[in-house]
């Protein structure tokens, strides 16, 4: 009895650092700080609860059945070594995991379909587009005509559509507090809604593997209330640097840099880098691409098309 | 003179890249010359030569498939030691990116190609025949060429590290990373060539093992009869002869991109990288099944061996194998959900990859409700089933976590992933092949392994199993990435990376025991006389142990599934035993040395490749023309064992 309560303790202990490491502000997976995380982080709840339903009775029964048929000479559990079908019990074994499977399949479908639209139904949408380079990150905004490069400013409580290309190497763009991430791929935009609820600064880094500076790619997210978002881009475009082609071919030779600001930028360089090596498989998903003309004050051609595709 | 040494040395050799390189190769040529040296003084070289190079037996192929399944593990294990040392505190400088990036790239490679696969091949080889009451397998002499072809692709692949530079794009080695472009030198080339070596060496053994079970049972062993491991290992060839092709095309076409200029996967010219990542994981997600399937085989004969009871739900233990082995082409997709796929294409393959958890789940009810009323011994074999139970129903449980899309848009590529991965690829495969080692080891070797010893490797390779990838979990979910050679000190991850690394140094512990302990029980170890140590089931253990080359001086009629348990216990040995009047001449394959020389020739058009010096690939691969017309010209490749020499081994043997 007694030592079966020190190992009940020690075991405790054991897990003590993890359930700590559950509450702390550093578990940014289970810290959303927007309706998208948040939606996923629900479903993560939803599904560990659903497991345990079935771990912790395994664990016990594993550790009953080892303890009561272990192979002792005074052991008067009973042996039954021609018992070996029991139709009632494998039903019940091939029920239950199909039973969880349905129920976590379908909050799976629901959310993976309500994560292709925006978190809040409002027609504020902002749009930044996102080119991953080796080894930096570069934002470009469209409607606010500022770039940025290792850092990005949005507003709270808008929805945000990030529109992600590389021009480089496959990479992910990862905001764990904000969104799960999104691949950024050469010759493709894909969309990733994020919505931030209140200021501050999010961490993001690239999770795709792209080479030697690749552990050097974060970047922050920075949430602003709507006013000092406008601020802050009028800010740039008053007193930044623009980005000059000769500039961005700069930016795109393999390296690592700081955070880089910029008043403005040429115009459609989001859509000459995702076309610019022809982007073929792409034509049958998006169009061809003058139909970007749909949308004039836009700088993006693809922002605007949806497409179906992405997040 | 010495200033073109000095550019080969560092061209090649890359002496310019400091300790790390000239320790290895210090540590290469003192292996190779403590090898040469202990043969010539053994006067062992045709020993080697006879009985080990030029065999056909499938026995002696699995031995040398395990003896290389260890080595590379030992390899593996040190690539992953390089890197939790890296990583044990933030911003540290032990390696650099470059480094750091080649050996994540190794290690993920050799362990899941040359540790993993040639850990189940040596089961196959050693176990298969002799479970079906077969004298070899269905093609033996291109068994032979399998394990050659394995042995020197996993050679190409090793010798990358000291000649010419490892591949660093990572064991996925997703384009555009792996195009010229962005990774030029000879790397990459290793990789591709060297996969695609043993990979054709994988598939010939999917067929040979396909057709052994298929043809060679002993008379009377029904489908129903057919013992579990067998079983096990037929779904993994049909999932083998289905998912490797997939591989060889991707390589291959990837290899063409870098060498002749095609443009199957760049961006540029109409190629499509997302082209490369679907074949890879539609043999990549396969592959893992591949090696999980004689796992989950190794597990139930295990089970019902040290339970002394006969396995649980047979038909389901048979139908969630195959399938499992029908689910696994079905969710390669949910290896990049991130990938831009639409919602719907995303739910289909995360419930799809769900589904996988049902069979597997009513296998773990079936293995814990065969020990239930049985009699359980906690042997070293059992001590690793048992433990793989919790490790595998954690490590399935977050891979439903994973399956669920959302979900995994926030795990994927994390440290929750890599843990997921380690948890069932260590808890489930690497689990069930010591646990076969250590099962079977007797019938390889006629004793068994030493089991205070083993004992001590299973504690601290279990504690230090869970101190290493427990943390990891955590770490995905703080937001730490997978493949970054270092991170800031500000993210709250340097306690947990801490212990991880002190678990994996516990793990690293654990395997120097274990090879202690076969270096131990070789002297000392219990020997096995009976040929039946563990009081088994199967008939693999009427025989005596190590098993003579012919396995079987008569083929035993099947009567009942566990053939030599109720062969035991209702007193009729003699069914399963030879009788002398019934012995006859049994023909074998001649020894050959040309399986050896076709995998050579690949090795030599191999390396040609990796550099493009084409000179040497031409040389290569008319060697492996002039093997094979010689084999097709052959006409005598059998030599006869003599009855009367088989009675006498087997009245020496007090069978007969």
């Amino acid at each position: 009895m007694k030592r079966g309560s020190r190992w009940w303790r020690a075991g405790l202990l054991a897990l003590a650092p993890f359930a700590l490491a559950g509450c702390g502000q550093d578990v940014l997976v289970l810290h959303p700080a927007g309706p998208a995380a948040r939606e996923i982080d629900r479903l993560i709840i939803l599904s560990v609860i659903l497991l345990l339903v079935v771990i912790v009775p395994v664990f016990a029964l594993t550790i009953y059945i080892v303890w009561r048929y272990r192979d002792k000479p005074d052991n008067r559990a009973p042996y039954t070594p021609q018992w070996t079908e029991s139709r009632a019990l494998e039903w019940i074994w091939w029920s239950i995991p199909m039973v969880i499977v349905g129920v976590l399949g379908a909050y799976t479908a629901k959310t993976t379909f309500a994560l292709t639209r925006p978190p809040e139904s409002n027609s504020n949408v902002v749009t930044v587009d996102v080119v991953s380079l080796d080894w930096k990150w570069l934002f470009l905004y469209p409607d606010q005509h500022v770039a940025t490069v290792n850092y990005c400013v949005i507003p709270t409580g808008v929805p945000v559509q990030f529109v992600l290309t590389s021009d480089a190497p496959i990479n992910s763009f990862w905001v764990p507090q904000l969104a799960g991430q999104e691949y950024t791929m050469p010759g493709m935009a894909l969309r990733l809604w994020v919505q931030a609820d209140h200021p501050g600064n999010y961490y993001g880094h690239g999770a795709n593997f792209t080479g030697k500076g690749f552990a050097e790619m974060s970047f922050t997210v920075e949430a602003r209330s709507e006013s000092a978002f406008r601020l802050w881009a009028q800010g740039l475009e008053q007193h930044a640097p623009a980005l000059t082609d000769a500039g961005y071919q700069l930016l795109k030779k393999p390296g690592v840099t700081g955070r880089l600001s910029y008043g403005n930028f040429p115009k459609g360089l989001f859509d000459q880098v995702v076309w610019q090596d022809g982007g073929q498989y792409m034509s049958g998903m998006w169009g061809t691409p003058t139909m970007g003309s749909m949308d004039g004050q836009s700088g993006s051609n693809l922002a605007s098309l949806g497409g179906g595709d992405g997040r | 003179m010495t200033s073109g040494f000095l550019q080969f040395a560092n061209h090649y050799l890359m002496w310019n890249e400091g300790p790390l390189i000239w320790i290895s190769d210090a540590l290469i040529v003192l292996a190779v010359v403590a090898i040469v040296a202990t043969l010539t003084y053994t006067k062992r070289w045709g020993w080697l030569w006879r009985e080990w190079i030029t065999t056909t037996d499938h026995k002696r192929i699995g031995i040398m498939y395990l003896i290389c399944a260890l080595l590379m593990l030992f390899r593996g294990g040190v690539d992953a030691l390089l890197m939790r040392t890296q990583l044990a505190f933030p911003g540290e400088h032990f390696l650099n990116a470059e480094h750091y990036d080649q050996i994540f790239t190794t290690h993920g490679t050799i362990m899941i190609l040359f540790m993993a696969m040639p850990f189940i091949f040596a089961l196959f080889n050693i176990v298969v025949p002799l479970q079906i009451g077969a004298r070899d397998v269905a093609f033996p002499y291109l068994n032979a060429i399998s394990f050659w072809l394995f042995f020197f692709g996993a050679l190409l692949f090793n010798i990358s590290f000291v000649f010419g530079g490892s591949p660093d794009a990572g064991w996925v080695s997703y384009p555009p990373l792996t195009e010229l472009g962005y990774d030029p030198g000879p790397g990459e080339n290793y990789y591709l060539v060297a996969i695609n070596l043993s990979g054709i060496g994988t598939i010939a053994t999917g067929i040979n093992f396909l057709v052994t079970i298929l043809r060679m049972r002993a008379p009377g062993m029904t489908w129903n009869r057919v013992p579990l491991f067998t079983w096990s290992v037929l779904a993994s060839c049909i999932v083998i002869l289905a998912a490797f092709p997939a591989l060889t095309v991707a390589l291959a076409l990837l290899l063409l991109d870098r060498i002749a200029g095609t443009h199957f996967f760049t961006v540029l010219h109409g190629g499509n990288p997302m082209m490369f990542i679907n074949l890879f994981w539609v043999w990549g997600h396969p592959e893992v099944y591949i090696v999980i399937l004689p796992a989950f085989g190794v597990y139930s004969e295990v089970v019902a061996t040290f339970s002394r009871k006969a396995i649980f739900g047979y038909k389901s233990m048979v139908a969630s194998l195959l399938l499992i082995s029908v689910i696994s082409y079905l969710v390669w997709a949910h290896h990049f959900f991130t990938m831009g796929a639409g919602a719907d294409v995303n739910t289909f393959f995360a419930i799809a990859s769900m589904c996988v958890g049902i069979p597997t789940g009513v296998k773990i009810f079936n293995w814990l409700f065969t020990m239930y009323r049985g009699r359980i011994r906690l042997t070293l074999p059992m001590l690793w089933t048992l433990a793989f139970i919790p490790n595998f129903v954690t490590g399935g449980a977050t891979g439903i976590l994973l399956a669920a899309a959302p979900e995994d848009y926030q795990y994927h590529n994390s440290y929750f992933l890599i843990a997921h991965f380690h948890q069932t690829l260590i808890g489930g495969v690497v689990y069930g092949m010591l646990a076969g080692m250590y099962y079977w080891w007797p019938k390889m070797f006629g004793f068994k392994l030493d089991e205070k010893s083993g004992k001590i490797a299973f504690w601290l390779w279990n504690i230090g199993f869970y101190v290493c990838f427990m943390p990891q979990y955590a770490l995905g979910l703080m937001g730490m990435q997978r493949r970054m050679y270092t991170y800031p000190a500000n993210m709250g991850w340097n306690t947990l990376n801490l212990a991880s690394t002190i678990g994996a140094y516990l793990m690293g512990l654990a395997f120097l025991v274990i090879v202690w302990q076969i270096l131990y029980s070789i002297r000392h170890g219990e020997r096995d006389v009976t040929g039946d140590p563990w009081d088994g089931r199967t008939l693999e253990w009427s025989l005596p142990s190590p098993v003579p080359e012919y396995n079987f001086a008569v083929i035993p009629t099947v009567t009942a599934r566990d053939m030599w348990w109720a062969a035991k216990y209702e007193g009729q040995m003699e069914h399963v035993r030879p009788r002398a009047e019934d012995i006859r001449d049994i023909h074998v394959p001649k020894h050959t040395a040309r399986p050896f020389l076709i995998g050579l020739s690949f090795f030599i058009a191999g390396f040609g490749l990796v550099f493009e010096w084409y000179v040497l690939t031409a040389v290569g691969f008319a060697s492996v023309l002039c093997c094979l017309l010689l084999r097709a010209l052959e006409e005598d490749d059998e030599m006869v064992i003599a009855a009367d020499t088989i009675r006498q081994h087997e009245a020496t043997l007090g069978r007969v």
